[in-house]
């Protein structure tokens, strides 16, 4: 019901909406709960254990019970708390965790058979029979579990990230926030102000408080004119700070497009900050905590501060008839701002024998609530006075204030441990907790508005100062000074009746004191056993309370039982704002070759290789399979020509006087005796001696080099170049880039390929020019190339690179001329068979757990010198007849196709663990051996070769006999690429 | 977290490549033998100071000894490893 | 006292009056036959696994904070035995097998589920890597299948097979994998222990070991000195810090491992689901929380905090995968500091000092291990022999160059 008179939303403007499937208006400047609770909706949500019926209990983000579901199809959202979302047009939210409805659950049942279902109850049965769990108990309770429903469905509404830059950021807008942000400001810093609220002002807004001689709400409506004039001030508005991380860096959630009908296209719903900020002040007030009573939990319980909050901001009464109950003089002011909004108040009830009455109002001092009567909806409360006598007490809304907990969440986000403070019952934070940032007003434990407008402007200042800013003093206007006064009051004994602490996730005091009875004393053991803390609000306001019964139940003091860890986020964000730019195909860069188009084009399927995409084979009419293209595309390189696009591998220029021993380090062989125009194939360990790479390296000139590496490992072996050079040649003339980007680079290869090339080249070359392994300048289409003689085919082989952006021209001209010879493009399955086919190795062979001496290739580390691995490579473990070492296999009879991944075996052994022999790296069929052929690591292999061994594939089914071959199957003189 | 690059200034870790403790750089001589064992795999692990290796890898390609907190994650300093030896670089955030 | 649904019910019904502690709360004695420094799973579990199997119960377990306070209460409680190297097989396999009787064993539900493990894979060598494993998972009796695409989308409909940026090729199905309820497997391994009269003896930091001669003789702690024939150091997270008072040096660097869970859900989830192209994985725990695990923080760190970084791959890999889960909303993360070796590999051996055992270096591979670690530590301590499926795990195996390094990334402790 609304208040005439009362509250800041704006009464012209009506804003209608949906809750449970049914229509209500409220106005613009409501929250769904500030709205319902005018239109006399109590049941907002259900429990998650009990499924209880629960209206909402705060004003804010620290809501425990009103969790709802906005919107429907793909873009649901679950678990959104009704207190923060704001109504607008078109806003369809309903109840969750209860079927049909959250007025009506018939899973409320499971309120009768609470007395079994207590704090880790099932950690206790459900064993019995073993197979029953997955079957029936998990699925049981996994159904009952569980809060709000995802969609199940692909969103594709748009999310971002972002960074921002300042030298003050201001956490929370209340007096103290305000204050911060207007000196910081005045003094010229670049300032952030974040407020969580989609207003500023924090509880100005919510209290009839004064702050220099005018309202509240007004002064603050001043300050924010005058910061919003400052260029070097951003405000903030619906942005949580989430978490403090190192380095002055924040975490922040901005609720962007959550409030509006129909957002722009251009506006994401959420965006996640990441601010980095010279200083900070946390300056995020406090939360009001409960009073642990019978049935505390029914609606129309709520905070005392959240009724003023609905009374002064929303103008909302939530309840016709209210009743206070408290252990502080905020119980008292809740009263006067009831009666002055001209709302019933049924009695005050406060646990301090010395209260003072209230005008106009029962009091009931030093007394306590017992019971709280009406399942759907508070209808009576029933009061045991100091003396015993009971009272039953009506009331449709009871303001409960049980002291305040300051939100000091990102204080101790990096393992900061606050301190208990006994005058305001309250874990407060210590300076220093986070470098950089201080925590002023009511977070702090500071709580006159006074005192909190004062400390603010004092933080700013502080940070001020040093930054090195002159200091810019303002004068702190007067408000309200009064102390708090409070006596501690967590829980009315009752041993018989639930009193709620979590009521997100049904703890009551009698679980904390089973938890302590069973020997649960750390209050990490209690938090874990009864799930206190745990649920959507992380125990925001029910933590404290619940470690004071522990202390109880363990005969201990509050502060040597300890809390649990602060963790952030503060609030939950969503997967999909922390996850924005990662849906589709955003997770990484998509690196495309110039040859890209054309071999689109043609029709080749594309695969990821690493972040770059190449083509998988050219089909051509009548081919129905890809292995008949690849069959051809190999027959055309080792008959004709073939032309491939190898840009993708790492290209590393290296430049200076000292390159030459920089590789001999490097590489296991040597390199310094490399001669400009020649190029030399090159093998490098890590340094614990396994193969790292493989690769060539030309020398292009006197003093400079290109060094090529496999796909996979260009960025790694460009980190460890540049490793090597900094940490181990300090002082060298060696100079380390990736050209990788800057130069295309295509295969031509096949008995034909000196032939295509010179149709192209300005000077056509022969084989003395450019001998095996040689490389040279060229010209091709008046352009400036390089060309080398290497051959990862085995045939005679090319490979011409010119300037990435003369690539797509060049391709489309060399594939043109290579099928006027009878040859063509070939692509990643064609290249992998003629690899196979020669022996060559890959990742999949070099796979970071092998050597050279496995490889075969222990000749290659040169005994003249030192290299980087060398002396790792000599520990025993890593030589000799038990290594699995590289073989070829071909299976017996040749037709019978093998899988990579098979392991192997002695023929006629059994196919157990014990008995493996080895494991097959790559396969594949040989249309140039007109046989399946495989590459191996079998142990002590070499001195197998000729004999046979088993093959079994368990997964795919194969169980084949393969002879054990040297791994070069073809050519193994090497003549044809020499030729 | 934040680095001070010595060559491009304060930079967020996400620049950044992590190797391990600063005693891989310092190789012995030829030859397996402990010393390598303790480049390789032994770490003093320390709880609180130590200085490791880090890579600006989405920087200069500078790669950087870092004196840090293991505990509290604080940077004391930030050096070329290229310079060792040198002093550190200005601004080292404390 | 026994646990079953009769206990519950009878409990129930009498206010729930007659539960008993877990555990004593026992003042630790001048001298134990065996000290575990450590009271984590792995250290519980070697005191459960020597009382039981062994028959020694003159034990202590010395915890310097709460039990179960370390890794074991900190993780994403992933089960399996999908390793491929011998030597981790034939021990994961183990450790399965005891977690397949491990609710019966120590008569606490600690909600093994075994709801499948499905590792996708991106591309044809991704494909082969893991058919290797997989068959390697066969050849030690263990459970694998290779799925194709469609096979996996039958299993997980709701992950992205036409847009996520590497494309969907298979995976590889455990389906005796899953996951179990961390912390109630360190309370029931507390409890068996305890229930054995093993000493469990918490708030007892211990700040050095005694040795004389080459044999250990006891511990210094703040709770003063207790001797001991043997001890054993099981302290993951902080190893190198323990060893250390025996004037060890161990191939460990320790780093922070992040996990992170959603608010609670209606059940969306039934699998384990890895990605195979980032740092990412997911389950969802039975109270309805998605859990993700990524990688690293990847600087070495005592902090059991982590930065924002790997925070946001794990979800940006989250969203190219399974963009479904975007509306879930993250409400905790959480850092654990893990042991990395410099293979990945863990160490259960004897030292140099006699009398003194290690158990150490599980990278991120602990949880799974917790009963077979148990078993094979309490083996090793009391017959002073490495137990058959723990005797690669040799401390000396990266000098000999005897490498247990699944993933291939080497000597570097952080890539593993």
């Amino acid at each position: 019901m609304r208040i005439e008179g009362k509250g800041l939303v704006d009464r012209s403007n009506p804003v209608g909406f949906r809750f449970d499937g049914r229509d209500y208006t409220g106005f613009q400047g409501d929250t769904l709960a500030s709205a319902l609770l005018a239109s006399g909706v109590r049941v907002m949500g259900r429990s998650f254990k009990y499924h209880r019926p629960r209206g909402v209990m705060t004003a804010g983000s620290e809501e425990p019970n009103a969790l709802v579901t906005v919107g429907r199809g793909a873009g649901q959202v679950p678990n959104v708390r009704a207190t923060v979302q704001e109504i607008h047009s078109g806003l369809d939210a309903r109840g969750q965790n209860a079927w049909p409805s959250v007025r009506f659950d018939v899973m409320e049942v499971n309120d009768l058979f609470a007395p079994f279902l207590g704090a880790g109850f099932y950690y206790k049965t459900f064993m019995w029979p073993r197979k029953f769990w997955e079957s029936l108990y998990e699925p049981l309770i996994r159904r009952a579990a569980g809060l709000g429903a995802l969609s199940r469905q692909h969103n594709d509404e748009h999310y971002e990230k972002a960074f921002a830059f300042c030298d003050l950021l201001v956490i929370g807008s209340g007096p103290a926030g305000l204050m911060a942000a207007l000196t910081a400001g005045r003094a010229g810093a670049d300032v952030i102000l974040a407020e969580e609220d989609a207003r500023m002002g924090g509880r100005l807004l919510a209290e009839s408080h004064e702050v220099g001689g005018q309202p509240g709400a007004d002064w603050a409506a001043g300050v924010l004119a005058e910061l919003a004039s400052m260029p070097n001030v951003r405000l903030m508005t619906r942005t949580t700070v989430t978490g403090a991380y190192d380095g002055g860096t924040f975490g922040a959630l901005e609720r962007v497009g959550l409030h509006l009908a129909r957002p722009p296209m251009d506006l994401p719903r959420e965006c996640f900050w990441r601010i980095v900020a010279k200083r900070a002040i946390l300056a995020a007030g406090a939360h009001e905590r409960p009073i642990a009573f019978a049935n505390n939990d029914r609606p129309g319980v709520m905070m005392a501060g959240a009724v003023r909050a609905y009374v002064n901001r929303w103008g909302v009464a939530p309840g016709q008839t209210v009743a206070v109950f408290g252990n502080n003089d905020d119980a008292h002011r809740t009263v006067k701002d009831l009666v002055a909004a001209g709302i019933k108040v049924s009695a005050l009830i406060d646990v301090r024998e010395d209260a003072v009455a209230p005008q106009g109002v029962t009091l009931h001092a030093g007394a306590r609530i017992v019971d709280a009567v009406g399942r759907n909806g508070l209808r009576e409360v029933i009061v045991a006075d100091r003396d015993g006598k009971i009272a039953r007490i009506p009331c449709d809304c009871l303001a409960v204030s049980g002291g305040w907990n300051p939100v000091l969440h990102l204080a101790c986000h990096m393992n900061g441990r606050p301190v208990w403070r006994e005058d305001v019952a309250a874990f407060v934070p210590q300076p220093g907790m986070v470098p950089g940032l201080t925590v002023a007003g009511s977070a702090n434990g500071t709580f006159s508005t006074q005192a909190c407008l004062r400390e603010g402007a004092e933080a700013a200042s502080l940070a001020l100062s040093e930054l090195g800013r002159p200091e810019a003093k303002i004068a702190v206007p007067d408000a309200e000074d009064g102390a708090i006064q409070l006596r501690a009051y967590w829980e009315v004994p009752d041993p018989k009746h639930r009193a709620w602490l979590d009521f997100a996730n049904d703890v009551t005091t009698k679980d904390v004191r089973l938890a302590a009875q069973e020997n649960f004393r750390s209050v990490e053991h209690m938090k874990r056993y009864t799930t206190q803390g745990m649920a959507p609000d992380q125990g925001k306001s029910s933590n404290v309370a619940a470690l004071a019964v522990l202390a109880d139940a363990t005969g201990r003091g509050i502060p040597e039982t300890g809390i649990t860890t602060f963790r952030p986020p503060y609030v939950p964000i969503s997967v999909a704002a922390l996850g924005a730019g990662g849906q589709g195909k955003g997770l990484a860069p998509q690196r495309l070759t110039t040859s890209h188009q054309a071999s689109v084009a043609r029709g080749a399927p594309m695969i990821e290789a690493g972040l770059w995409y190449r083509p998988s084979y050219f089909p051509r009419p009548k081919e129905a399979t890809w292995r008949e293209s690849c069959d051809r595309e190999v027959r055309m390189v080792r008959e004709r020509v073939g032309v491939c696009d190898v840009s993708t591998l790492g290209k590393i220029d290296i430049q200076g006087a000292d390159v030459g021993r920089f590789l001999d380090l490097v590489y296991t062989n040597t390199f310094s005796t490399l001669k400009p125009g020649r190029v030399r194939y090159g093998l490098m360990l890590r340094e614990d001696g396994i193969v790292m790479d493989d690769g060539t390296t030309a020398c292009l000139g006197e003093g400079h080099y290109l060094m090529t590496t496999t796909t996979a490992a260009a960025g790694q072996v460009m980190r460890h170049l540049d490793f090597v050079a900094q940490a181990h040649c300090p002082g060298w003339d060696v100079h380390t880039i990736s050209v990788t980007e800057q130069w295309a680079q295509f295969a031509v290869a096949g008995p034909l390929g000196r032939e295509l090339l010179n149709t192209l080249l300005e000077s056509p070359i022969d084989d003395a020019a450019i001998p095996f392994l040689g490389c040279g300048r060229v010209r091709v289409m008046g352009v400036e190339a390089r060309l080398f003689r290497i051959s990862f085919s085995g045939e005679l082989g090319f490979e011409i690179a010119v300037p990435a952006r003369y690539g797509a021209a060049l391709y489309r001209d060399l594939v043109a001329r290579a099928e006027s010879l009878g040859g063509g493009a070939y692509g990643m399955e064609a290249l992998n068979v003629l690899r196979i086919e020669k022996g060559f190795i890959t990742h999949a062979e070099i796979h970071g757990r092998v050597t050279a001496f496995d490889i075969g290739l222990q000749g290659m580390v040169s005994a003249k010198k030192d290299c980087i691995g060398k002396a790792a490579s000599e520990r025993p473990g890593l030589t000799g007849a038990e290594r699995e070492q590289l073989v070829g296999l071909k299976p017996v009879p040749a037709s019978k196709p093998i899988g990579a991944g098979a392991h192997l075996f002695d023929e006629g052994a059994e196919p157990i663990r014990a008995n493996d022999q080895g494991y097959v790296t790559s396969v594949c069929w040989s249309p140039t051996l007109n046989t399946h052929l495989g590459l191996a690591f079998l142990r002590n292999g070499r001195a197998r070769q000729g004999s046979r061994v088993r093959l079994v594939d368990h997964l795919r089914g194969t169980d084949v006999v393969c002879e054990v071959v040297h791994p070069v199957f073809f050519d193994p003189e090497g003549g044809r690429a020499r030729g | 977290m934040r680095l001070n690059c010595p060559l491009c200034g304060d930079r967020d870790l996400r620049e950044f490549t992590y190797y391990g403790a600063s005693v891989y750089a310092d190789r012995p001589g030829e030859g397996w033998s402990d010393a390598w064992d303790d480049l390789l795999h032994l770490r003093d692990n320390p709880a609180g100071e130590t200085t490791d290796l880090w890579y600006h890898e989405l920087g200069c390609s500078a790669w950087i000894e870092v004196s840090r907190n293991t505990v509290t994650h604080a940077i004391s300093a930030t050096r070329l490893l290229a310079g060792r030896g040198k002093a550190p670089a200005k601004g080292a955030k404390a | 006292m026994r646990y079953s649904g009769l206990s519950v019910l009878k409990e129930g019904l009498f206010g729930n009056k007659g539960w008993k502690p877990v555990w004593r709360e026992p003042e630790p004695k001048a001298e134990y036959d065996i000290i575990i420094i450590g009271g984590g799973g792995h250290g519980l579990a070697t005191a459960y696994y020597l009382a039981k199997n062994h028959g020694l119960t003159n034990i202590a377990v010395l915890e310097k904070g709460y039990l179960g306070g370390g890794n074991v209460g900190r993780n994403t409680t992933i089960v399996r035995a999908n390793y491929f190297l011998q030597g981790n097989s034939e021990f994961y396999s183990h450790s399965l097998k005891l977690w397949e009787g491990l609710e019966r064993d120590l008569n606490y539900n600690v909600m093994h589920s075994q709801r499948g493990i499905i590792n996708l894979f991106h591309s044809d060598g991704q494909r082969d890597a893991f058919a290797r494993r997989g068959n390697a998972m066969v050849n030690q009796g263990d459970d694998a299948e290779l799925l194709d695409r469609e096979g996996v989308r039958r299993l997980v409909p709701y992950l992205d097979f036409e847009q996520t940026r590497f494309p969907i090729y298979g995976g590889l199905y455990h389906r005796r994998g899953g996951t179990a309820r961390h912390d109630a497997v360190a309370w029931g391994f507390a409890r068996g222990a305890d229930m054995r009269g093993v000493d469990l003896i918490q708030n007892c930091e211990v700040t050095g070991i005694d040795i004389s001669d080459g044999r250990v003789t006891g511990v210094q702690t703040m709770r003063g000195p207790i001797r001991a024939k043997k001890v054993g150091i099981i302290a993951a997270g902080r190893s190198g810090q323990v060893a250390a008072m025996a004037g060890m040096r161990l191939p460990i660097e320790s780093h922070i491992l992040q996990a992170f869970v959603t608010e609670g859900l209606k059940p969306v989830i039934d699998h384990v689901v890895t990605y195979g192209m980032g740092h990412f994985y997911i389950s969802q725990s039975d109270k309805g929380g998605l859990v993700f695990g990524g990688d690293l923080d990847f600087y070495a760190s005592y902090a059991a905090r982590g930065n924002l970084p790997m925070l946001e791959h794990v979800m940006e890999a989250g969203m190219t995968l399974m963009p479904m889960i975007g509306k879930a909303k993250i409400l905790r993360s959480w850092g654990g500091i893990v042991d990395m070796t410099p293979d990945g590999s863990p160490i259960i051996d004897r030292t140099d000092v006699g009398g003194l055992y290690i158990d150490c270096g599980w990278n991120y591979g602990g949880f799974k291990a917790t009963p077979a670690s148990g078993w094979c530590m309490a083996h090793l301590m009391a017959t002073g022999e490495p137990h058959e499926v723990a005797r690669h795990f040799r401390l000396d195996r990266f000098r000999t160059g005897h490498l247990l390094d699944e993933e291939g990334t080497g000597s570097q402790h952080n890539t593993h």
